[in-house]
């Protein structure tokens, strides 16, 4: 990737996920109505890191799922269909307090189909939003609860987040161009 | 992820690729069912059409609860109800129901060919539901997408096909889609409705029914289409069950662990004895709940082919 310049390294990314989880752990006093749903294809290894995390802080397991937000996307007329991923909410949301888990927070559209689809598993009691990622350019009133780092960005450049989990060799923060 | 195509013709034209991504976007929409709100807004305000030129009950129902359950709005359009009686053509009905800005026509047609027809004379996208002994695409996506589902693979995989092969649209579909992603098929049926012409899509042909099931990984029986024979192909229905049936004696011969599959809908006692049809190695109904899937799979997919840069039809 010519023009690229790596924005976070894995060790960066270990300290962005262990003071997002401490954020949480401050925010939400009562660590078993804490569920982490993460988005694929990067926000659910994510939400898994962080339930790790959470899980030594609070002393107890955590409830981590995926949720895919491809059926509900609100540009499918605009595009390729995307790539369904699988969803697994293997806990009642009902109540709960979700913490949405994605990669990077950009026009604020993945978020609201997230919303949207965890909507149909139930009514939790608040959703939150975690990213790793911040950069800018939203295009709905939606503001992340936890960030990892806030990145200045263009509208043309992209910002990739590579993890170990999806076999590449080390996990970064990367900021090209489109 | 690669799907460009604007239509559901046939599978003979599909990649190993594109049959794959379909088999893996029916993977989550067949988690939607199983939760309790199994509808999703993907197709929201999009119009689809029903247009069933030829009886069918469980396709129909498996497109339109598929179509429902992406929040599509559905008409259905049958031949008893239609104006076909009364004279009009294909090309007019569909042109009627384009004017109702049909976004998506589902046909199911005894002529073979007509859903290609229809995707060069309208601007709706076309799925093919079954056309004459042509293809039925949905159907070979199921039966894929059953099979790696139960067996976790597809290449490698013995897969027979036993039945009325002739004039099958199933079976063409099937063979189609399993030896495009690396299955070994072989037909076996009457030497009257299995010809060897059909080697020439790539698989085996044999008459001999034990030896055809003996390494069997998949036994896909078929109907014996009555209303598709115009005169007999064999002497009787009695003594095709006793040749080609599928009987306790024939099913102790093959590998323990292989499955059997039916497109529906089946004749107790005709293909298939009645206890293997309810046995555990049956993967009948599983077929069903499947083609719900895939079907909902097929058009997410049509509808985001409209709007690729690089359009096929």
């Amino acid at each position: 990737m010519p023009d690229t310049s790596v924005i976070l390294n894995a060790a960066a990314i270990q300290r962005a996920l262990t003071r997002i989880a401490h954020e949480i752990a401050e925010r939400n006093v009562n660590g078993t109505e804490v569920a982490l749903v993460g988005i694929p294809a990067v926000g659910d290894h994510l939400a898994f890191r962080l339930g790790k995390i959470l899980t030594e802080i609070w002393k107890h397991p955590v409830h981590v799922g995926s949720l895919d937000v491809s059926m509900h996307r609100d540009d499918l007329d605009h595009r390729a269909a995307p790539t369904v991923h699988p969803t697994v909410v293997p806990f009642d949301v009902n109540g709960k307090v979700v913490v949405l888990v994605d990669d990077v927070l950009f026009t604020g559209r993945t978020t609201r189909a997230a919303m949207d689809a965890l909507n149909d598993f139930g009514r939790p009691k608040y959703i939150q939003l975690a990213v790793l990622v911040d950069r800018g350019h939203r295009e709905l009133p939606i503001k992340a609860d936890f960030v990892g780092k806030n990145l200045p960005t263009r509208a043309n450049e992209k910002v990739f987040v590579q993890l170990t989990e999806d076999n590449h060799a080390t996990d970064e923060v990367i900021l090209g161009k489109k | 992820m690669s799907w460009n195509r604007k239509h559901l013709l046939d599978i003979e034209s599909l990649t190993a690729e594109e049959i794959l991504t379909v088999l893996d976007t029916a993977r989550g929409f067949k988690a939607v069912g199983e939760r309790a709100i199994k509808k999703v807004p993907a197709l929201r305000g999009k119009t689809v059409i029903n247009l069933f030129v030829e009886p069918s009950t469980r396709t129909r129902i498996s497109f339109e609860l598929a179509e429902q359950r992406l929040s599509a709005d559905v008409i259905n359009f049958s031949t008893e109800a239609s104006s076909f009686k009364k004279g009009e053509t294909l090309k007019d009905t569909a042109k009627n129901l384009e004017a109702l800005n049909a976004d998506f026509i589902v046909i199911r047609h005894s002529a073979s060919g007509a859903p290609h027809f229809l995707s060069r004379v309208v601007n709706a996208s076309i799925i093919n539901a079954g056309d004459g002994a042509h293809e039925h695409p949905s159907q070979a996506l199921l039966d894929a997408f059953t099979i790696r589902e139960r067996k976790g693979k597809i290449a490698g995989l013995n897969v027979t096909i036993l039945g009325d092969i002739l004039y099958s649209r199933v079976a063409r579909s099937n063979i189609w889609a399993l030896t495009k992603l690396g299955a070994k098929v072989t037909l076996c049926g009457p030497s009257t409705l299995v010809p060897k012409t059909f080697e020439q899509m790539g698989c085996r042909v044999t008459h001999d029914v034990d030896e055809a099931l003996r390494e069997a990984d998949i036994i896909h029986l078929l109907r014996i289409q009555h209303e598709r024979q115009r005169k007999t192909m064999f002497p009787s229905i009695g003594e095709y069950t006793s040749l080609f049936g599928l009987n306790k004696a024939r099913l102790a011969k093959t590998k323990p662990d292989a499955l059997i599959m039916h497109p529906g809908p089946i004749n107790r006692g005709v293909e298939i004895d009645s206890e293997i049809a309810d046995c555990e190695r049956s993967v009948i109904l599983q077929q069903v709940t499947n083609g719900l899937a895939v079907r909902m799979a097929v058009l997410f997919l049509v509808n985001g082919g409209k709007n690729s840069p690089d359009i096929a039809v």
